[in-house]
């Protein structure tokens, strides 16, 4: 059994205070240890995107991260953008396009296109194709998805 | 799972950092983990006693120019290397191999450093770098506590498939390459089955200068995920070397850059069509240098 560290970090916005394994996984500590199961686990190797979180504003996947590297960072999770302004346009946006079927790949979905639409408002269809190219999605063929992402863009820019 | 890890540290300076790996038993480094994490769990790599997240090392995140050097510390992230001015304007080779390195929240976590001391044959900076003449710095403690370190060319840094020159008491501190001339004309090409989150089936990075006269210099040829460590290939930049480029030129040496590959058969390619990937991309690579 590997040892425990305790580490204090900020998770949507509260601070936190966890004892971890120093080999677990940020997505193990986030749904195991503290509940927050909007985050999914999909393949937990990096290749399908469900796990998507931001740590100090970027989008990672957690399966690859090891939770005591949380430590003194800023963590984001699904159910940390519930209130965001640019969160909800994209939400509403994935409704309105249909980008929604099983909803596996969803919450990974909405956290990296928050994290485009934070450093490009307006992406066009190939840069909303690249930034969910670590997204695994088996549901909706990623054309509803990508349209969702591009209207989105416009609606969140168009407010600023 | 076999995790036996006693201790996990994460020190604020170099030399507490490089403390901890000079102790006897050592210590696993990490990075953005993106590779030890997989590797950890499948058994493939096995936990030290201690834990060392070098993350916190103050500094090892820079992006600079001093000298006519680019230089990038180990932390600097794939996203850093694609988006940093400094790195797209004088290291454009690099930049575009970071771009089509595996997904967008891969690129965010994983650092330059751990690319290199991975060192897989497929890894995707390594022969951007070594096409580049980039050399690496290694800082480690001598018996009296006195920070010492070394400077290596990167070619030659790599002795097998995740093996290097780095000794286990040692940290890749960071990268320094020559800025990139305005006469070099530098090209990347990666092989996947598909463009995103795939490991180079192959990969190729071309760098030359072509003054008047169309004529090339200093020309690198570098090859990934053909040989147990990537390569440079020597005999087809030579055959370059001082020349204008012909249709029969462009023909020699891509049979040239095959010859020198001795890819294996794996789960991603066999052997023989990795030789036909170099073959037919080095041509398409040296073409399109000669057209432009
Ligand atoms: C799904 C997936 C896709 C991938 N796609 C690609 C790809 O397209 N191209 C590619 O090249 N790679 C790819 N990788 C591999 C990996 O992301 C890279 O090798 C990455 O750069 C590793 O960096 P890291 O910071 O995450 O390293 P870590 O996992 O933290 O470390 C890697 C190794 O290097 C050692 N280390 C790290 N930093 C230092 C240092 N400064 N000094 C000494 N030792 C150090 C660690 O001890 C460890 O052994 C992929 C991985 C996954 C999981
Ligand atoms: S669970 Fe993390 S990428 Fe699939
Ligand atoms: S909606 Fe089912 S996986 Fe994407």
């Amino acid at each position: 059994m590997s040892a425990t560290t305790e580490i204090v970090f900020m998770l949507n916005g509260a601070e936190r205070r966890v004892g971890v394994p120093s080999t677990m996984s940020t997505l193990e500590m986030l749904r195991d240890m503290l509940g927050f199961t909007g985050t999914k686990y999909g393949c937990g190797e990096g290749e399908c995107g469900a796990c998507t979180i931001l740590v100090d504003g970027a989008s990672v996947n957690s399966c690859l991260m090891f939770a005591v590297d949380c430590a003194g960072r800023q963590v984001t999770t699904i159910e940390g953008l519930a209130n965001d302004p640019c969160a909800r346009v994209v939400q509403d946006s994935f409704v309105k396009h249909g980008a929604v079927q099983c909803g596996f790949c969803t919450p990974g979905m909405v956290v990296q296109s928050v994290h485009l639409l934070a450093t490009h408002p307006h992406p066009d269809e190939l840069s909303a194709q690249r930034a969910i190219e670590g997204n695994i999605c088996r549901c909706t063929g990623y054309k509803k998805i990508v349209d969702a992402i591009v209207d989105a863009g416009c609606a969140v820019g168009d407010r600023s | 799972m076999n995790h036996a890890v006693e201790r996990y540290l994460a020190p604020t300076s170099l030399t507490q950092a490089l403390a901890v790996l000079a102790e006897s038993g050592g210590a696993t480094v990490l990075a953005g983990g993106t590779d030890l994490m997989p590797q950890s769990r499948a058994g493939r790599v096995k936990f030290a006693r201690t834990l060392l997240n070098i993350r916190r090392v103050p500094g090892m995140d820079m992006v600079e120019v001093a000298d006519g050097k680019l230089l990038l510390g180990a932390l600097v992230t794939i996203s850093t290397l694609v988006d940093h001015p400094l790195v797209r304007d004088h290291a454009p080779l690099l930049s575009q191999a970071a771009d089509h390195f595996a997904s967008d929240q891969i690129r965010n976590a994983a650092t330059l450093g751990g690319n290199l001391c991975n060192a897989s044959p497929a890894g995707d900076t390594l022969t951007p770098l070594m096409a580049l003449d980039a050399e690496i710095e290694l800082v480690g403690l001598d018996g009296t506590g006195v920070l010492q370190s070394r400077w290596l060319p990167l070619d030659g840094f790599f002795t097998g498939p995740g093996r290097t020159q780095r000794k286990p008491n040692e940290l890749l501190r960071g990268v320094r390459l020559p800025v990139a001339p305005d006469d070099q004309k530098v090209a990347f090409y990666k092989a996947g089955v598909r463009p995103a989150l795939d490991i180079s089936t192959i990969s190729i990075a071309f760098a030359a200068r072509r003054r008047d006269r169309a004529i090339l210099h200093d020309v690198r040829l570098a090859l990934g995920a053909v040989a147990p460590t990537p390569i440079r290939a020597r005999r087809t930049e030579a055959l370059l070397e001082g020349k204008a480029l012909t249709a029969e030129l462009v023909r020699v040496a891509a049979a040239s850059a095959a010859s020198e590959a001795t890819p294996i058969d794996d789960v991603r390619a066999s052997g023989w069509y990795r030789k036909e990937l170099v073959l037919n991309m080095t041509q398409r690579i040296l073409e399109d240098v000669g057209n432009n």
